[in-house]
Parts: C-alpha cells; structure tokens; sequence
C-alpha cells in the first residue's frame, strides 16, 4: 500500500515563543525545530502499517528549505522518499491545496497527518485536504487497522470514542495512542541521507489568510504560595478573587 | 452581515461552546443557526437567549452521530441558502473536522481559535490564539466569505433573547457521504465534557494509581468540575484518553484548573496555559508548575484534598 504522510515543520513544544521586526515575524533565534508531535505519530502508525502490508511510504512537507533537515529525520525513521513543496506555510489553504496536488499525483491508499499543527492548532487541513480530493476524512483518530482495501478506526469524539470501518483512500488526522513514536537508528540515519527528496514549486500560492502581527500574552504574577494546614485560605481565594465559587 | 452558526448537541442540549459561539455570531449580525439530527423544539428554539432569529433544524435521525462528510454537505447547503457572509462554529474536534471541508466547498477563508470579536475598520481581522496558548496572532481574511471556529470559554455567552423560530430543512444527502460506518461508540454520560469544562481538577502519577482517583473526583464534584489527567496517568492507563490534559491531549481553557500531583512538564503546560487561574498542589515544593500557577499548595494530595473538599463543601453549602 501507498501512504502520504504529511508533517510540519514546528517549533518544539520547550521553544521560547518571540517575535521581531515590530511584532510580524516569528523569532527562529535559539528555537530546536521538530516534526509536529501529532504528525509523528502518522508517521510512525505508517511504518508498523508498511512493515505489516509492505508499500511505499512518501512524506510531504509544505515548507522553506530550512524544513529540510525535519524532513530527512521522517526518512530516517522510515518514510522512503520525501517531497517538498516549496511555500511558506502561512495559510492552511494554501497547505491543503499544495497536499492535494501532490496527492493527485499518486496513488494513494492513505493519507496521513497529525490531527492539528502544534504553531497554528487549527486542525483543518485534513478536512481541506479530503473535500478537495472528495475523499472522506476523519479526526482526531487514535486507531487504525487495515485490512485488504478497508480500515477500521477508532476516533475520538468529546467525552469519549467511536470505532468506524471505512474502505481505501481517505484522509486521517492523527493522535495518539495510534503509535508510539519512532527513535530513527544509525542505518535509518545513514540511509536517509541517499533517500530522494524531490522539491517541488507550488501549485498555486493563493492564500485566503494573511497575518499582520503577533502578540504575546500578558505575564503571569508570582504564585501566591498557601500552607498546606491552612486550605481555608485558598476557599477564600477562590470566592474573592477569582469568583469561581 | 448575515451569519451562520453550527449548533452542537450533547445529549440533545445545546452545548455550552455552541452557545459561546452563538452569543459570538449575534455581536456580527443576523444570526440563523443550524443544528442537525433529533432535537427538541423548545431546546433549538433556546438559542434565541443567545441571539439566533432562527434556527434551521435537519431532523434527519441518519445525522444523530457527527458524521463528518454529511454534516460538511448540511452547513455549506445551510450557509448557501442562508445567503451567510460567515460560518461561525465553536472549535471542536467534531467542527475542527467538519468545517476545513466547508471552507474548501465554499472557498471560504477559515481562521480557527478566535478568541475575540472582528476589527472590520480596514478589511477584516480577528485575533486568534497560536502556538498552544503561548501568543496570539491577528489575521486578516480576504475571501468574500469567511468561517470562524471560536476558542472555548473565550467568549461570554448573552442570555437576553427570546425564543428563536425553528424551522425544519432539509439537505439531499447522496449515500456515498455515509459511507464510513460507525461500529459502536463508547461515552461517558452525564459527565462535564473536558474541553467544555469552566472548571477543571487534574490528577497525576502523585495520586500513585487508579484506586486513588476518588479524592481527584470528589473535589470536582462539589465544584462542579470535569476531571483530567496528565499524559502519563493516560499513557499507563489509569484515565481513558479523552481526559489527557496537555500538548498531545485536550487543550483546555477553563476559568480554574487545580492540578494534583502533577509535576508541571512543558508538555502539560501546553495544555492549560489557557486557564485563567491554576491552583498546583503537590508535595515536591520545586516542581516546575508552580511556577505556572497563582495559587500553590506544598502538602500531600492525600492530605490536603480531603481537607480542601471539605472546606469547599461548607463555603458552597
């Protein structure tokens, strides 16, 4: 089977978040730049998926070359080529279209992604991603078995789970515990450097969403420390100052 | 602006967040909202307290499961009869799944985790909360129509209108759009959803096991409270997965979240940076989250909950 596993290309979830030139640009500055947590997880369900059913696994990344050295770690794990859009990824639009263009270039049999972005959190692109392919879609899924030309997969739905049986190709966004991520090894390492990894020029870079600035929220005070034979303080706390009771 | 609002229901009520998001859309303009499968009349009609003028009901029993494709099909055929400028939707993982497919059938721009209303002074732009909770960004949408998903407990939900009128509608739904077959579905009833949740009590490894977790879930009984869960407590399988609070769990934005013997790992933070207020009782006097928090405790959970239960009780009786 054939899977597209799509990543982004994130700042890891310990980054100092700050911006320059006037609040409008990300601060890359001391920043360890990862495969989204999310995305990892489709990735490491897609290798125990080839190991069991033998395949192909391509990984895409809409992204600027600095994306480069994030997408050689998912050959490392175990993706087998990797394709690069070449488009800063500004507008979820804009990432869906270039998804759906490269997927209309292949045939395949899954395509996978994390359930959300962890820089943007909006978790729309699968859905963007499967209307424009009319394939259906489904996250946040936490299960997934295939079987011949079906999939059985658990989703997770507000306060609880729903398992569904769907047939080849859909689109799913992806959380745990789908997998368990994958540690690249030495000869993963070592062969992920002769893996290809084709760049390829955008589709179309219209976007729908522009940002204009960033802002960072206000601090927090110091933490008011109570002692732990004294609970009626923070009762009183409660009541008086944050009014939740 | 005419205004488009996606209805959820959770156990045929309206959830909290849909409300929020209705309250969000009357501040636009004439709001009509859309709810789909079985739901009482006089419950639709409710989301007049929150600004909807009316309310377009699909009463097709087929709906009562979020079926993704099929839903996507309702409120884009909504949204074009409707003649709506914008689709607004609380975020969900149900509307996260269903609306990306709205947006690409109406070529609508789509800004998600809104946490306040639009400046329209010069085009239209909204502020929306990115990298988990940690900064916010303004975005401006140049699409003739645009579809908002809105940050729970970000916006105060209105209760000063009337009844709305429900009228039914009707969608033709082609089989193909149900062809993804739902097996069973396993969910907690009667339980404060989490992501909802104005009110969070947390439980980590410091509880020591499972058989613990009645102190986490007495606090939140008496105050009224969800229950959540680090990733390790969800990981060793102490807490089903829809109660992982933090980066790779549920993301949640209450006024209060008491987090017991939790460590405070970036990972969880991610999670909660949101909150308005965290309370962070732990006996490790340097675990890193009470750096987070605005009210700490140094004791043993075991200690300290029953108390603390005990103190809310009688300042709630």
């Amino acid at each position: 089977m054939n899977i597209l596993v799509c990543i982004t290309h994130v700042p890891d979830t310990t980054s100092r978040i700050a911006f320059t030139n006037d609040n409008t640009v990300f601060d890359k500055t001391g920043v360890q730049f990862i495969i989204g947590p999310y995305d990892d997880y489709a990735l490491a369900r897609a290798v125990e998926l080839k190991e069991q059913n033998g395949g192909k696994i391509t990984v895409l990344n809409v992204g600027e070359a600095d994306s480069d050295p994030t997408v050689r770690k998912a050959l490392a794990i175990g993706a087998d080529e990797a394709i690069r859009v070449n488009a800063f990824p500004s507008d979820s639009f804009l990432v869906a279209n270039q998804i759906a263009e490269v997927a209309k270039q292949g045939e395949y049999d899954l395509i996978l992604m994390g359930r959300e972005s962890i820089d943007f959190n909006g978790g729309m692109v699968h859905g963007m991603v499967g209307e424009l392919l009319g394939l259906p879609s489904f996250s946040p899924v936490m299960q997934l078995e295939v079987e011949g030309g079906n999939a059985k997969l658990t989703r997770e739905i507000e306060g609880g789970k729903e398992k569904l049986e769907v047939a080849l190709p859909f689109v799913a966004g992806c959380q745990e515990p789908i997998a368990e991520w994958k540690i690249p090894n030495m000869r993963g390492i070592m062969s992920a450097r002769t893996k290809p990894l084709y760049v390829v020029e955008p589709a179309d870079d219209s976007t729908h969403t522009n940002i204009s600035a960033y802002e960072l929220p206000a601090e927090k005070g110091a933490v008011k420390m109570i002692d732990a034979d004294n609970v009626q303080e923070l009762v009183d706390l409660l009541k008086n100052e944050t009014k939740v009771i | 602006m005419l205004v488009l609002v996606f209805i959820e229901l959770e156990e045929g009520k309206i959830k909290k967040s849909s409300r929020e998001a209705i309250s969000y859309a009357a501040a636009l303009g004439e709001t009509t909202a859309v709810a789909l499968g079985t739901a009482d009349t006089a419950e639709l009609a409710s989301a007049g307290v929150n600004g909807a003028s009316k309310v377009l009901h699909v009463a097709d029993d087929k709906l009562n499961a979020g079926l993704i494709q099929p839903y996507a099909e309702v409120l884009a055929a909504a949204a074009t009869a409707t003649g709506a400028d914008i689709v607004v939707t609380a975020k969900s993982s149900l509307a996260d799944a269903v609306v990306g497919r709205v947006a690409a059938k109406l070529g609508a721009g789509l800004v998600s985790n809104v946490t306040g209303l639009p400046d329209t002074s010069n085009g239209f732009v909204v502020r929306r909360s990115i990298y988990t909770g940690k900064a916010f960004a303004n975005v401006s949408i140049s699409t003739d129509k645009k579809i908002l998903a809105i940050k729970k407990n970000a916006i105060e939900v209105k209760e000063d209108g009337g009844d709305a009128a429900v009228e039914s509608f009707s969608v033709e739904l082609a089989d193909g759009l149900f062809g993804a077959n739902i097996t069973s579905t396993e969910k907690a009833e009667g339980d404060i959803l989490l992501p909802e949740a104005d009110l969070v009590v947390s439980g980590g490894r410091g509880l020591k096991g499972p058989e613990n977790w009645g102190i986490i879930e007495d606090l939140a009984k008496t105050l009224g409270a969800a229950t959540g869960c680090s990733k390790p407590v969800s990981d060793m399988d102490w807490r089903p997965h829809h109660e992982h609070v933090g980066q790779t769990g549920v993301k949640v934005s209450p006024t209060l979240y008491v987090a017991v013997g939790i460590s405070g790992a970036i990972q969880h933070l991610a999670g909660v940076n949101s909150s308005k207020y965290i309370v962070v009782i732990n006996k490790d006097d340097e675990a890193p989250f009470f750096k987070a928090a605005d009210y700490g405790i140094v004791g043993d959970a075991f200690d300290v909950l029953p108390k603390l239960n005990e103190a809310l009780k009688q300042a709630l009786a």
